[in-house]
């Protein structure tokens, strides 16, 4: 459980505000991808975004193109979590499968404000800050132990390892 | 407070997110890309090879070397890996032959490495397109999360208006709702028009549940797709029903009869028009076939109209039937015939020209009018060209005066 900063967005925040298609085709090491995180939606985000900071988002976060850079520039980003009124169906498996973990909740999302501090409890599916708790259904053991292991490649390597070991 | 499938297909309610293990896994031509991340994962053999079903439909036969030696690594791969279930490049598109070869089963679960996999809530299963390194992974440890979808309800009445199909249906469903409208929701097709849809009427509306955005796109399993699947299905199954007190995200209704024909226009599958505000639009090719309408009664709708009938000297026309199986149909009933006597290409079962690589390419300026189910930009050949999507039976009317046209002038 780490403590982090609220970045606060509205509705429909597309892939490519959140990482340019310019960029797709780049290969790009992840301090790289971090600068370029947002940069069309909020100039400010990459250079003053911390380790642990939040976002927070209104309805269908992720939507348009199916790029998993959208998911992993914001998790070199130093993002913890995507908390949004809901996601783009691509954007949240690409997400989770990247390592990124994506909650849904309203509640918090009409809440919560820019700056805000909150903490995330993922094993028992609670946010708190100053504006209250929000529950979410919490993730499943193995979903989490996706985002743990910091995407889906590395977390099935190491389940096929320790079942073989 | 009931449950609808998806909820009691899954085991939890929608909004949560479960580990589940499918009962079969798609994949077509990207197979070999699939086994590639797949040797990523450092593991020899996969965890259940009976619950893969590899589908050759792409590029069949193949037509450059480089998609040869892609089928080649397929080939390989499914030798080594003892892949029973392995359709060569002579069966199909993937979407036919999965439910003609008795995979797509009510009740059951499938997961594809295509977006159209959609298809089998015709038959009652929960079918839903995945990414390729999610496949490879499923392949190495036979689990994959999913989050459990709300549902759309939508409800079908009436009975058809004369020239109108279930595409004609579908397109305006689309247009209506939008391209994203049911993006991870779970999609119910109810009511009296959808109980008393045939087979190939209901595969066009599952089908294209993707261009909705949704995961699955599900129809009640019926006494008719029961009988089909006699002495087909590959495993035992049991219906699953949405209790008639669940909970939907929203129910739309849409009435049948008061349906005219409907023309998606470039360059998304959402810009549709009634027929009556695009007829007339020129066009140089015309594609019957697909995953969509690829099928017995849709090249019977199109040979209908195009008997005794030639197509239009501007015009090439393309038919592809979706499987050997629909062809044979085809040619006993002496559809072939008919449709190589108005002057239209016979290809031979497979994706053709509808994904854009080869059997039929368009050229910088020219106009497609397809029974399929895209029409993004570039999609079928040059960035430049157009793709309309609309009925086999508008299809083959344009073909008739090579310009979008009324099937109803035909009828
Ligand atoms: S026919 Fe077209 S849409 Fe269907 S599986 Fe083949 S390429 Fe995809």
């Amino acid at each position: 459980m780490r403590k982090g900063r609220v970045w606060k967005y509205g509705d429909d925040v597309n892939t490519d505000v959140i990482f340019p298609g310019k960029y797709t085709y780049t290969p790009m090491e992840p301090p790289e991808m971090a600068q370029h995180a947002l940069e069309d939606l909020d100039p400010e985000f990459a250079k003053k975004v911390k380790l642990g900071d939040v976002i927070v988002a209104g309805k269908n976060f992720g939507c348009g193109s199916s790029r998993e850079q959208a998911a992993s520039c914001l998790k070199f980003a130093g993002i913890q979590a995507v908390i949004a009124k809901s996601f783009a169906r691509i954007f949240f498996r690409n997400a989770i499968n990247q390592g990124l973990p994506v909650i849904q909740c309203q509640e918090a999302v009409d809440s919560l404000g820019m700056g805000d501090e909150v903490t995330i409890d993922f094993s028992q599916g609670k946010i708190s800050g100053k504006a209250g708790e929000f529950k979410f259904p919490r993730l499943p053991d193995s979903v989490l132990g996706i985002v743990e292991a910091g995407g889906l490649i590395e977390y099935t390597k190491q389940k096929i390892t320790s079942r073989e070991s | 407070m009931g449950a609808t499938f998806s909820e009691k297909i899954l085991g939890k309610k929608a909004g949560e997110v479960v580990t589940v293990s499918p009962d079969f896994i798609l994949s077509h031509d990207n197979s070999a890309a699939i086994s590639q991340e797949f040797a990523k994962l450092g593991v020899e053999k996969i965890k259940n090879p009976d619950k893969l079903v590899i589908i050759l439909d792409h590029v069949v036969p193949a037509s450059a070397e480089k998609y040869a030696l892609n089928h080649k690594l397929i080939r390989e791969f499914v030798s080594q890996q003892g892949i029973s279930n392995f359709f060569d490049i002579h069966h199909g598109i993937c979407h036919q032959v999965f439910h003609e070869a008795g995979f797509a089963l009510p009740g059951k679960l499938i997961l594809g490495a295509d977006s159209h996999t959609t298809s089998y809530g015709a038959l009652g299963a929960f079918s839903a397109g995945i990414g390729r390194t999610e496949v490879a992974c499923l392949w190495a440890t036979d689990e994959i999360w999913l989050r459990v979808p709300e549902t759309f309800r939508i409800e079908i009445q009436g009975g058809y208006a004369a020239g109108t199909f279930a595409k004609d249906l579908i397109l305006r469903i689309i247009g209506d709702l939008g391209a994203d409208c049911a993006n991870y929701l779970a999609v119910e097709f109810t009511g009296a028009g959808a109980q008393n849809m045939s087979l190939a009427e209901r595969l066009v509306l599952s089908n294209m549940a993707a261009e909705m955005g949704a995961k699955n796109g599900y129809f009640e399993p019926n006494q008719m797709v029961l009988d089909y699947l006699e002495g087909r299905a590959q495993l035992e199954f049991e219906p699953i029903f949405s209790d008639p007190d669940a909970v939907y995200e929203r129910t739309f209704t849409f009435d049948l009869s008061d349906l005219e024909p409907q023309v998606a226009c470039p360059h998304t599958v959402d810009n549709v028009k009634p027929i009556h505000e695009v007829a007339g639009i020129p066009i140089h090719q015309v594609l019957i076939g697909t995953c969509t309408n690829g099928r017995f009664e849709d090249l019977e709708v199109a040979a209908g109209i195009l008997k005794n009938r030639k197509i239009h000297p501007s015009v090439r026309v393309l038919v592809i039937p979706a499987s050997r199986q629909e062809y044979l149909r085809a040619l006993k009933a002496g559809l072939l015939e008919v449709l190589s006597e108005a002057g239209c290409v016979i290809l031979n079962p497979g994706c053709g020209p509808c994904l854009g690589a080869h059997q039929g390419i368009l050229a910088p300026g020219e106009t497609a009018l397809s029974t399929a189910n895209r029409n993004f930009r570039g999609r079928m050949g040059s960035r430049e060209s157009a793709i309309y999507l609309a009925s086999p039976a508008t299809a083959a009317a344009s073909a008739l005066t090579g310009k979008i046209m009324d099937p109803r002038e035909y009828l």
